[in-house]
């Protein structure tokens, strides 16, 4: 049965202006917006498997396409964003996997600094075994 | 008992999340350094076509392609949502559906390395 509304109900307003009411807003919607660069970053990655299929050609004009003042741009504010979501989500891995051994729990440092640690030698190992250096 | 598609949306998020935390930035730092015209030895074209020819590799680029997208598809919804769009329904289609086009463009073309 349908309720009868009788007074005015009340609409909360809906704006994105509480980003900015707050620092914390304003961090949490940095991490948030990491996914723009993450997914667009990816989206790019799957036109250069297009090209990379095509062949040699369409792979150095793929190549080129990355050297262009906007696409650089790109790529050091994906970087950075990039950068951004490791560090949140390896601080937030101990409340999402918190580690009981014995009657106490492993301290949240230990759990974020083992993933930071195997952040680092793997991203070592990915720019090694690419030749990056 | 109600029935939830939580986990199954929620599961791949957190995966995408981890995965990208760990790879992503190593990986842009690949492209970055192509983009200022020190591409590292694996963007040549015969050694990255070598590389994504091999069948374990292309399962597992697929597979980084999908995480990537889902997750970044599942924290897009969930802004859209903070900033005030309440369609909710809608946008999730969209862009879970976007994550999946783009898997399976990245599928379609490995196949055709």
């Amino acid at each position: 049965m349908a309720e009868e509304v009788t007074r005015k109900p009340y609409v909360r307003e809906l704006t994105w202006r509480w980003i900015v009411r707050h620092p914390r807003y304003v961090r949490y919607m940095a991490r948030e917006f990491s996914c723009l660069f993450i997914g667009g970053w990816t989206l790019l990655m799957v036109w250069g498997l297009k090209q990379l299929a095509e062949g040699p050609a369409a792979w150095a004009a793929f190549l080129e396409c990355l050297k262009s003042p906007a696409s650089i741009v790109f790529h050091v504010l994906a970087l950075g964003f990039a950068t951004y979501h490791s560090i949140t989500w390896f601080n937030l891995t101990p409340k999402a996997l918190p580690l009981q051994i014995g009657e106490g729990f492993v301290p949240d440092a230990a759990i974020s600094g083992a993933h930071f640690g195997a952040w680092a030698a793997l991203s070592l190992a990915v720019l090694y075994l690419a030749g990056a250096f | 008992m109600a029935t939830s598609n939580k986990p199954i949306v929620w599961g791949p998020f957190a995966a995408g999340g981890t995965l990208t935390a760990f790879i992503t930035p190593a990986l842009i730092l690949l492209t970055l350094l192509a983009a200022l015209g020190q591409a590292p030895d694996l963007l040549a074209y015969d050694r990255l076509h070598a590389f994504a020819g091999h069948w374990l590799a292309k399962i597992a680029i697929a597979g980084v392609v999908f995480l990537s997208l889902w997750s970044a598809a599942h924290r897009l919804r969930i802004t859209c949502y903070d900033l005030g769009v309440r369609a909710d329904t809608v946008v999730a289609t969209i862009l879970y559906a976007a994550a999946l086009a783009g898997t399976g463009a990245s599928v379609l073309y490995l196949m055709r390395i």
